[in-house]
């Protein structure tokens, strides 16, 4: 059993890596093996808006990381300055910048990148997924 | 402790690309593993001298990579052919590189714990 951590890089709207690097996860923990933690970067937190709505025949890829993440107790990290960067912001952090919004869906928190390192630090495996 | 190898390949000014992946560069740094950079493809743009984003309302990513000495970050490598095929030489860089030949990129990375890209 091997404990891997993960980063996406890449929006679900714009690339697949998104979704091969859940369908990864999924195989893994299948596995048995363990996933530390998820980091979402760069164009990778679009995958944690609250209010992405795609159509009904399409991939609900936010609602699928949801699901997983109270499934399998996943712990979904997204960066806070990348977060903020695109203006994806949770209640405490709008209200701190001013603004009124909370954009943050079931199942993510957002934290710094002090927990992508330790999560590679941690992790047998890091693997990062998208460009 | 683990060795980190980052592979740096984008061009600069994508927009906020570059800032976004020293920012883990110098987490990592501060968490005191070990970090090496290897610049390939475009990616020796983000370290030639002489850039002025500064008239154009950017950010001087350039001016990050000259203070990475402070972080601890003293090991750069760049591909000789990505160099070459954008006429560059290592004079042309604000960081000593040293050159590194196609060939010899997978030796260099099998020395490292993990391999980063972007």
């Amino acid at each position: 059993m091997l404990k891997y951590a993960i980063q996406i890089n890449s929006s679900p709207c714009h690339a697949q890596a998104g979704d091969t690097a859940y369908r990864f996860i999924c195989a893994a923990l299948e596995a048995g093996h363990e996933v530390l933690r998820v980091f979402f970067y760069f164009d990778g937190v679009y995958h944690a808006l609250r209010f992405s709505s795609p159509p009904e025949d399409e991939l609900q890829i936010t609602a699928r990381w949801t699901e997983l993440a109270r499934k399998h107790a996943l712990d979904l990290v997204v960066c806070v300055s990348a977060a903020q960067r695109r203006g994806l912001l949770t209640g405490n952090e709008a209200e701190r910048l001013g603004k009124r919004d909370n954009d943050l869906a079931e199942g993510f928190r957002i934290s710094g990148l002090g927990q992508l390192v330790e999560a590679t630090l941690l992790a047998d495996r890091f693997i990062v997924f998208g460009a | 402790m683990k060795r980190y190898l980052f592979v740096l390949r984008r061009p600069p000014y994508c927009g906020s690309r570059v800032q976004e992946m020293l920012d883990i560069v110098l987490t990592t740094a501060a968490f005191d593993q070990e970090v090496a950079l290897l610049f390939v493809d475009d990616g020796v743009f983000q370290i030639k001298k002489q850039q002025q984003p500064l008239p154009y309302g950017m950010k001087d990513t350039a001016a990050i990579f000259a203070a990475l000495a402070i972080y601890d970050i003293h090991h750069y490598y760049a591909e000789a052919e990505s160099l070459q095929e954008r006429g560059l030489k290592p004079g042309d860089l604000l960081l000593p590189v040293q050159e590194l030949y196609r060939k010899e990129i997978a030796a260099l990375q099998s020395g490292f714990d993990l391999v980063i890209g972007t």
